[in-house]
């Protein structure tokens, strides 16, 4: 097999079969280090303020937020939107990097999956809780009810939860799929027999034979190529929820590829910033190296360099539109009372990624996680200022006003960043971060030792 | 009875030279156990390529369709709402639920067929012959009809010359 000399190695340490699972499997087992504990009690902590929030939010109704009546929508969705793209990055890298045929997405694909699954649920807790009566919440599906009324399908909301939770499902599924020939390892390496009857039940009677893998091959293959249009579907219905409505800054036809290309940025910097972390915290360093680090950061500038066309876009086709409602929207945005938001959202987004055409920076991790969180804030910030400045001067000045969230909305936003770090740190300690069998299958062709091999 | 005969290799490049060996000396391996899917055994197994995707494009066709109409009965026929003047049968936006069921039903019923096809789910009571298949062993599986020595001789000293290792008769 022809090996490119320029192309380093996916996995480092001249690894062999046995070596990997051992190494990969090493952060399940025994008891969890003393960072462990601290992290799910920080995390566990933040949960508890969202859990507090929650209780406010059901007891006293949506009156405990910041809401109005001219701004009706604000932190709740931002925070919906930016969850929901934070996730895409997972379904990105274990769908369409495996239509591309990229080796390096191996060694994260698993970790990035599970944190799309945990965005997700992060995301639909948003307008769940905003709909004010959670318990009624099962009114959104279109179910037969004495009322004979059904639901609309002409609305983007109603699009968002058949799109949210088909992508909630076939992630799920997808992840699983891949999931099932690593629990058997688990299962065929566990020494106490609960926890080897747990894996046992949970691997599905995994054998590793011929024929299943051949049709896990192609399921694999299959579930990747109706992911990767689902994905792009799902953000694409979410910026519905505002291009279809007839408000200045929102009414545009760039929404759904901006937004897309919004949530892939967005989601490898949450990728980056967890795996980083995570890589050094694991001792998992040999299998996502500094390669793995800077092929994420290249998409981040990819990524980031469509948003600040769109920025810019944006700007050019208020303009150019002639429409004085669109023009103000955005010269509202940029200077208006919100313009610290909007100046943060261009700084974070639009030109610190570009620090990543710098190799130097790329491959220097403290700058790499520096500079994702960046990512994250200017994200966040950009649905706000999407939301927040184009709804809080509307048509009539009268009516022009200021929102600022209330503890309660600021303990929801950190109660969902709690539920999404303990779930994660649950994660790894029940299931291989690493997708063991996929790395396996390219150790040969892309390790050190087969390098040196053809070299020497 | 059924005996298996079982031997492994460490190494899948030399699985697939002693694989091919062990088939032209006629024995009939009845499967390979492996952990993680090896390129090229198929071939040399003749395994035929799998239909699944034949299950998933059925699956996505029958969530279109049903999805679609769905929408088309309840907007034209169940209870028609004027919603701001726009049409009933709004083809454009029944459009995404259409998409996402299509995408639904298909995932769903590929990974359903997958399962029931290779007896996996949730405690599936499948023979695991050797716990280091799923860590770095590549095991063959030959069947032994009868219990006729001098061929299960034959076979360990086939499998032996092609380079097999830790080869053991179980019941």
């Amino acid at each position: 097999m022809y090996v490119s000399p320029i192309r380093e190695p996916l996995i480092k340490g001249g690894k062999d079969y046995s070596q990997v699972t051992k190494d990969i499997m090493a952060p399940m087992a025994g008891k969890p280090s003393i960072y462990w504990y601290v992290g799910i009690a920080i995390s566990g902590g933040a949960l508890l303020f969202g859990a507090w929030a929650t209780f406010v939010t059901v007891y006293y109704g949506i009156g405990s937020w910041g809401l109005n009546k001219t701004v009706g929508w604000a932190w709740d969705i931002t925070n919906f939107v930016w969850w929901v793209g934070i996730g895409h990055a997972g379904t990105f890298i274990s769908a369409i990097l495996l239509l591309f045929r990229q080796k390096w997405r191996t060694s994260i694909n698993r970790s990035a999956e599970a944190m799309t699954l945990i965005a997700i649920a992060c995301a639909g807790f948003f307008p769940l809780i905003h709909m004010g009566r959670i318990a009624l919440g099962f009114f959104i599906f279109p179910y037969p009810n004495t009322r004979e009324l059904w639901v609309n399908f002409n609305s983007p909301l109603l699009w968002d939860v058949f799109a949210l939770t088909t992508y909630f499902l076939v992630s799920l599924i997808f992840w699983y799929v891949g999931l099932i020939p690593d629990i058997g390892t688990v299962r065929d390496k566990a020494k106490n027999k609960i926890r080897k009857a747990i894996y046992g039940f949970l691997s599905f009677g995994w054998t590793g034979s011929a024929k299943h893998w051949s049709r896990h091959e192609t399921v694999s293959l299959i579930l990747a190529g109706l992911a990767a249009p689902l994905v792009l579907s799902v953000h694409t219905i979410v910026s519905f929820d505002f291009a279809t409505s007839v408000i200045p800054g929102w009414h545009t036809t760039i929404f759904p590829p901006y937004f897309v290309s919004g949530a892939v940025f967005s989601g490898f910097a949450m990728v980056l910033t967890l795996l980083i972390v995570t890589r050094k915290a694991l001792n998992l360093e040999q299998y996502i190296t500094k390669v793995h680090i800077e092929s994420m950061t290249k998409i981040i500038i990819l990524t980031g360099s469509i948003v600040g066309i769109a920025y810019i876009t944006e700007f050019f086709m208020a303009w150019y539109s002639g429409v004085e409602y669109e023009q103000y929207a955005f010269m509202n945005r940029a200077f208006g009372p919100y313009a610290w938001a909007y100046w943060i959202m261009m700084t974070c987004n639009v030109i610190t990624p570009q620090l990543f055409w710098f190799k130097k920076i790329r491959t220097n991790l403290v700058a790499v996680f520096i500079i994702s969180i960046f990512v994250n804030i200017g994200m966040w910030f950009e649905r706000f200022v999407i939301i927040v400045t184009s709804l809080h001067r509307d048509y009539l000045p009268s009516s022009w006003t200021m929102y600022t969230p209330t503890v309660a909305e600021v303990g929801l936003y950190v109660g969902t960043f709690g539920l999404f770090f303990t779930l994660f740190m649950v994660f790894i300690r029940v299931f291989p971060v690493i997708a063991i069998a996929e790395v396996k299958s390219v150790l040969k062709s892309s390790s050190d030792e087969k390098k040196h091999t053809h070299h020497e | 009875m059924n005996k298996y005969l079982t031997a492994y290799y460490l190494d899948e490049e030399d699985l697939l030279k002693g694989l091919k060996k062990i088939k032209s000396k006629g024995v009939e391996v009845a499967d390979v156990l492996t952990p993680f899917p090896v390129h090229g055994l198929d071939k040399v197994l003749g395994l035929r390529r799998s239909r699944l995707s034949i299950i998933a494009f059925a699956g996505g066709a029958i969530g279109a369709t049903l999805g679609f109409l769905f929408q088309a009965w309840v907007f034209t026929r169940a209870y028609p709402i004027n919603f701001g003047g726009k049409p009933y049968f709004a083809v454009p936006s029944f459009m995404p639920v259409t998409f996402e069921l299509a995408v639904l039903f298909a995932a769903f019923s590929m990974v359903f067929a997958f399962l029931i096809s290779n007896n996996l789910g949730p405690g599936s009571k499948n023979i695991i012959h050797d716990e280091q298949i799923t860590d770095d062993r590549f095991l063959l599986v030959v069947k032994m009809d009868e219990e006729d020595d001098e061929k299960v001789k034959a076979v360990e000293i086939i499998l032996s010359d092609a380079g097999a290792q830790g080869i053991t008769l179980k019941a």
